[in-house]
């Protein structure tokens, strides 16, 4: 089996709205779920730190990237669909969680 | 909300606040600026110039009127629009660094997202906060938003987005303008970003035209203010973006008694002996070869003589080749050139679209600021194209110089050849707008071409209906009294064989009148002599006639004193004997 590289995740939100905080929810169960031991997630808040939002050319809020493993890929909304979130990560499915 | 807001507010009752944009002539087109506070849309085709005119929107805003702007650009990259700009004289990086404009580009690649679940476009909001908060922008240029539409999955997101979007620049009191990329068929923009944008629509325009593109300015909506309607040509120069809405303007300027040399001291004669007046525009039509450029050349020589600026346009031949060609007739530009007094613009009319043309001399006689302005020929410039678009654009050039007080000079070459009436009636839309027309004509007779001049009309003064003969040589430019015989006119050689002949048949004349009042002469003695002796006859009758006259008298009164004595006598004697004789 090969070493799965390592994941890392930063999840901009602006504010504690209740997007943000379901995204939070959402991604913490998925990387728990498919992902344990193998990431790290960043949250950034706009709010605070409007200056960063450039940097990853964030526009919809609440955005997911996924800093490494290369490409960057950008998840946006609330990551309330599973499925869609680990295409997007391009994360294979581990057990059969959804099924 | 803003505008019931607007509506409360006491300070400013009817007068909507506008944000000026510091562009030649847009200003004037909205009457002021766009409107404060508001976003403006100015939608258009790719590549008519929707960027630069927000741009420069944005930098004359900051330089100007000390109003720093936030530029985000979803298209460019911030080095892109810094160098495309560069060429304009906006110095972009220096502007950021000095705080008066922010750059963000917002780039979006929609295969690099995914989507799940709600969301909105916060980021962006706190990303253009951050901009404007940064530099304390009071103006934002979001060019152009509708790229969001091809990055972003989901549309109904990004519409009620744009329009919170829009809210909240309006509750911040930012003059924005959005740019929007123009529609299929009468669709304003291709995501129909005029929905949002209520206040102030401006459309650009890029037409091409037998191969040659004219860009054109419209402001299509504007809540609140009056507008000017039409469309309006505009170019994108050194100086950045230049509208000429010289049509709004009223037909009321100021007109000028003053006059002013043609430079041509019997041309001047011929228009009341004073020339033209100031601030008029003289026509010179006639067809090749007939002087045209020496009489406009003349023109600008003298008004620089007179130490005004002139300014030249030259359609037909290069700066070199006219300072080279009016030398030949005494003309010598030069050194009006070396003194600043004059300004030669050579160009071919095809390098840019009439209204283009105008809108660059426009630029030019702005910054020179000429009191006489030549144009050689304005019907290569203008006449190639549509007449009935030309006509517009012309009017638009004169009514401005008119309005500006220069007087200008345009010469147009007339298709015909000899023909009389023909090389008349190609003039005849342009020339109404003329207030002096002069015509120049080659007369051809004996074998020989010569040129004529006359006034075909000349608005306001009394002018003379003669034909002259006009004459180019080294020592300049001169007019001379044409032969007028018993049914032609002469020139040239024909005219000074003419005159060489009745100068001879003149002098034979002359010869034999004296001989006749010579003979008369004689004659007349001759008859004074008779007269004389008559005279002499007379007087001795008249001698002769008082002599008897007076021997009468004389023999007269002998006789009655004789008379006297003998009745005397014999009265006394009658006492003694003539008394027997009375009474026997």
């Amino acid at each position: 089996m090969n070493p799965v590289p390592q994941f890392q995740l930063r999840l901009y939100i602006a504010g504690h709205t209740a997007k943000s905080v379901a995204a939070f929810a959402n991604l913490h169960r998925i990387c728990e779920t498919h992902l344990a031991g193998q990431y790290t997630i960043e949250v950034i808040d706009l709010r605070e730190t409007p200056q960063l939002a450039a940097g990853d050319q964030i526009l919809a809020i609440p955005t997911l990237v996924r800093c490494l493993p290369e490409p960057i890929k950008k998840i946006i909304g609330d990551l309330s669909n599973e499925a869609r979130v680990l295409v997007g990560l391009d994360i294979k499915p581990v057990g059969h969680a959804m099924a | 909300m803003a505008e019931t807001n607007h509506n409360k507010t006491e300070e400013r009752p009817n007068t909507l606040s506008k944000a000026p944009t510091g562009i030649e002539g847009l200003d004037e087109i909205t009457a002021g600026g766009l409107p404060a506070g508001r976003p403006t849309l100015i939608a258009g085709s790719a590549g008519c110039g929707k960027t630069m005119l927000a741009l420069e929107f944005l930098v004359r805003g900051a330089t100007q009127f000390n109003e720093p702007g936030v530029f985000m650009m979803f298209e460019e990259s911030a080095a892109e629009l810094t160098d495309n700009v560069r060429s304009l004289g906006f110095d972009l990086d220096d502007l950021v660094a000095r705080k008066l404009i922010a750059l963000d580009h917002v780039h979006i690649e929609r295969s690099e997202i995914e989507e799940t679940g709600e969301y909105d476009l916060e980021g962006l909001f706190i990303r253009l906060g951050y901009a404007i908060d940064s530099i304390g922008a009071k103006r934002v240029v979001l060019d152009t938003i509708e790229a969001l539409f091809a990055g972003l999955p989901n549309e109904a997101i990004l519409r009620s987005e744009l329009r919170r979007l829009f809210r909240w620049l309006k509750d911040r009191g930012i003059t924005a303008v959005i740019t929007g990329e123009k529609g299929d068929g009468t669709a304003i923009t291709r995501h129909g970003l005029e929905e949002y944008v209520a206040d102030c629509v401006i459309v650009l325009d890029q037409r091409v035209r037998e191969q040659i593109t004219t860009r054109r300015l419209r402001v299509l909506k504007y809540r609140g203010t009056a507008h000017g309607m039409n469309e309006y040509p505009f170019m994108i120069g050194k100086h950045g973006f230049s509208v000429l809405p010289v049509t709004s303007l009223q037909l009321d300027h100021k007109v000028s008694d003053h006059r002013v040399s043609t430079g041509i001291s019997r041309l001047d004669e011929m228009l009341s002996g004073r020339g033209v007046f100031h601030g008029s525009s003289v026509l010179v039509s006639g067809s090749p070869g007939t002087g045209k450029s020496s009489i406009a050349a003349k023109f600008v020589e003298t008004a620089c003589r007179r130490g005004e600026r002139a300014m030249f346009f030259a359609y037909e031949e290069s700066v070199a080749q006219i300072v080279r060609n009016m030398r030949s007739i005494d003309i010598d530009l030069e050194p009006w050139i070396e003194k600043g007094l004059l300004e030669v613009h050579a160009s071919r009319p095809t390098y840019l679209g009439h209204e283009q043309h105008l809108v660059m001399m426009h630029d030019l006689v702005r910054a020179f600021r000429p009191t006489v302005v030549a144009v050689d020929p304005i019907s290569n410039l203008f006449m190639a194209h549509d007449d009935a678009e030309v006509k517009p654009t012309l009017m638009r050039l004169i009514d401005w110089l008119k309005t500006e007080h220069i007087t200008a000079i345009l010469t147009s070459l007339t298709s015909g050849g000899n023909a009389p009436s023909e090389p008349d009636d190609s003039q005849v839309s342009v020339s109404s707008l003329m207030d002096t027309w002069l015509l120049l004509r080659n007369s051809e007779i004996g074998g020989e071409r010569n040129r004529t001049i006359f006034v075909r009309k000349s608005r306001g003064m009394a002018h003379s209906n003669q034909v002259r003969e006009f004459v180019l040589s080294d020592n300049g430019i001169d007019l001379l009294d044409v032969h007028v015989g018993s049914d032609r006119v002469l020139t040239g050689s024909a005219r000074m064989a003419q005159e060489a002949h009745e100068r001879a048949a003149s002098t034979l004349r002359g010869q034999d009148h004296e001989r006749k009042l010579r003979r008369l002469a004689s004659k007349r003695q001759a008859i004074e002599a008779q007269i004389a002796v008559l005279r002499a006859e007379a007087e001795a009758d008249l001698v002769e006639l008082d002599f008897i006259v007076a021997e009468q008298k004389l023999q007269d009164s002998i006789e009655h004193r004789d008379t006297g004595a003998v009745f005397r006598r014999r009265a006394g004697v009658a006492g003694t004997n003539g008394g027997g004789m009375e009474k026997p």
